[in-house]
């Protein structure tokens, strides 16, 4: 292979950058004369059709780092990269099946509105908040530090740049446009994504005869046969289920996800969404792992690694190679409009836990007139974007890839079993949603810090203290023990009367916003 | 408002409660559905390594359609879903909300 001009500033894909961001200021400017109401700004005056905010959901979950990351493991490690992908999508069903429908019949804009239903407003806001913000919060920094490499390796600009580009671009998104502004530029990037790795797959089953039997033989042959077996990504059963748990679960109990179920008319609308969601998804996984297997064969995993070690410039390498500068700076500049439109989405979601949860139902004991509840999320957006600039320099050179993990860990933990309770269970009393919400929050938080991935890779200590890498399994079943018992103990006779009528709105939608 | 004593009359209607426990069966089984297939996947990687890097045609090994498959089959369940759900699900929320208004 020729020499890269990855790490550049390419003009290509800086003129295509600038194309995406006048057209995504050009929309942030029409969506902010229709970004008034509180209706308006966290839900985009529920006006998103299902398929769009299909679009819109994959466009959230769908990050630079899977895009580059499962390519990447993929083209260095085979068959384990093939692994992780189907762990993504696995929660996608499990947030079809339970979640989706009575979120969007029980609540109003985040999904501590469907727990305070029938439990009392201020303990059960205030604990689902923190949940939020702590998800929001990892899952955060981990984009933020990610993007500032990522940009770094692919335009040449100095890490600052990129992380305070980023965060002043998402910040005016979410400021001016609301959810309106936020939910097109996800649109907008997911089509791009989706569509750049859909040619990047057809140029390169192109060189194979559009033969999946032909790239893999070619694998085989430069590899050996191991690229096609699983390898030693799964060593510890124990691990792999804690791991699994997380993501079957967190993807159900992530508040930027579950936001977006408020941006459509009606129940009918969310479950639609969350089909197409996951079939794009799904189709984008495939897509990254076939891009992958054509990396390791047209590029080669040295050439790859000598570039960046985790294996991160295998999809922009092959792109170079198969279509050259200009395909390249395409989708240099599609991965930079990725991790905008993520951090856009988290922001909002934890904007509209500390103004609506926070600031609204527990400061204001939910009584603030809407002009009031915007002005406060326009503040929280400000002051959110801000930390995210900050905390992106700080952790500038660290390893926060965990920070991904940890925040499935903690939606599945803290968030997700006091929700599915909520909706499901009669006898769940606020004293038991609110103790399990800690529970969860501060055993995978805490379990995390004494697993392998700090103690001993970050921290340096010889022995972990706790021997899973992920704890998943203990801090879910935790919380939702902690809930049962406290539930037994502190009967809530008000929220079980209450049951009644949230189950008539949960199933038929009567009185649903 | 409703009156507590309509919420009550609702909550005993027999159709309603068909209705719950039809949904909450059908989103129990496909869960525990798809639970199987992750976690089946999973255990085969942890204990049957050999068997998923056995060669089903050249090179390709049978983890390669187990893997996809598990990706497709997840979207094929969220689409029986969503086929019950549109077609058999509304039709009874329809009729109860008919006959009971709201």
């Amino acid at each position: 292979m020729e020499q890269t001009t990855i790490g550049q500033a390419n003009i290509t894909s800086i003129l295509f950058f600038l194309g995406f961001v006048v057209i995504t200021l050009g929309i942030t400017y029409w969506a902010a004369k229709r970004t008034r109401s509180t209706s308006e700004f966290y839900a985009a005056g529920r006006s998103i059709t299902g398929f769009q905010n299909g679009l819109a959901l994959s466009g959230d979950y769908m990050s630079a780092a899977s895009f580059l990351g499962i390519a990447g493991l993929v083209s260095t490690r085979g068959y384990d990269g093939l692994i992780y992908s189907v762990g993504w999508l696995v929660g996608w069903p499990i947030l079809t099946f339970l979640i989706a429908e009575p979120l969007r019949n029980l609540g109003k804009y985040t999904f501590a509105d469907v727990l305070a239903y029938r439990l009392s407003h201020r303990p059960i806001r205030t604990a689902a908040a923190t949940g939020s913000l702590v998800t929001v919060l990892f899952y955060l920094v981990a984009q933020m530090v990610g993007a500032g490499t990522l940009i770094k390796l692919m335009f040449g600009f100095s890490y600052e740049l990129a992380i305070v580009l980023v965060g002043a671009l998402m910040i005016a998104y979410v400021l001016f446009g609301g959810m309106l502004a936020t939910t097109w530029v996800q649109i907008i990037k997911a089509v791009l994504l989706l569509g750049g790795a859909t040619i990047l797959v057809a140029l390169t089953l192109a060189k194979f005869g559009f033969s999946y039997g032909a790239l893999f033989e070619a694998a085989a042959t430069k590899y050996g046969d191991k690229i096609l077996q699983p390898g030693g990504l799964i060593t510890n059963p124990l691990d792999a289920i804690s791991l699994g748990i997380a993501l079957m679960f967190g993807c159900a109990g992530l508040p930027h996800i579950l936001m977006r179920f408020y941006t459509v008319p009606d129940a009918k609308e969310a479950r639609k969404s969350v089909f197409y969601a996951t079939g794009f998804i799904g189709y984008f996984y495939i897509l990254t792992v076939t891009i992958g297997f054509g990396a390791a064969v047209l590029v080669g995993s040295d050439v790859i690694m000598s570039i960046d070690k985790g294996g991160n410039m295998a999809a922009p390498l092959l792109a170079e190679a198969l279509g050259g500068n200009l395909f390249l700076g395409f989708l240099a500049a599609v991965a930079f409009a990725t991790i905008l439109a993520v951090v856009a989405g988290l922001t909002l979601a934890g904007a509209s836990a500390l103004s609506h949860d926070l600031y609204v139902g527990v400061i204001r004991k939910g009584v603030a007139n809407e002009k009031e509840e915007v002005r406060v999320a326009r503040m929280a957006t400000v002051g959110l974007g801000v930390a995210a600039i900050v905390l992106g320099l700080l952790f500038k050179g660290q390893n926060v890839a965990f920070m991904v993990g940890l925040a499935f860990a903690v939606a599945a933990s803290a968030n997700f079993p006091a929700l599915a309770m909520s909706i499901y269970w009669k006898g769940l009393s606020t004293k038991g949603a609110v103790a399990s919400i800690y529970t969860g929050l501060f055993l995978a938080v805490g379990l995390i810090i004494i697993s392998p991935t700090i103690w001993v890779d970050i921290l340096k200590n010889p022995v972990a203290l706790f021997p899973l890498k992920n704890p998943g399994i203990f801090s879910m079943g935790a919380a939702i023990i902690v809930a049962i018992v406290v539930s037994f103990l502190t009967k809530d006779p008000g929220a079980e009367e209450k049951f009644a009528e949230e189950k008539l709105r949960s199933y038929l939608g009567i009185g649903a916003e | 408002m409703r009156t507590d004593l309509n919420v009550a009359r609702m909550l005993e209607d027999p159709e309603f409660k068909k209705l719950t426990r039809q949904k909450n069966r059908v989103s129990l089984i496909l869960t525990i559905i798809e639970m199987i297939i992750f976690f089946g996947f999973i255990t085969l990687l942890a204990f049957y390594k050999p068997f998923l890097g056995t060669k089903i045609s050249g090179a390709i090994t049978i983890g390669i359609p187990i893997a996809i498959g598990a990706i497709i089959l997840s979207w094929i369940l969220t689409g029986v879903y969503v086929f019950w759900a549109n077609t058999k699900y509304d039709a009874m929320v329809r009729s109860v909300r008919d006959r009971i208004g709201g």
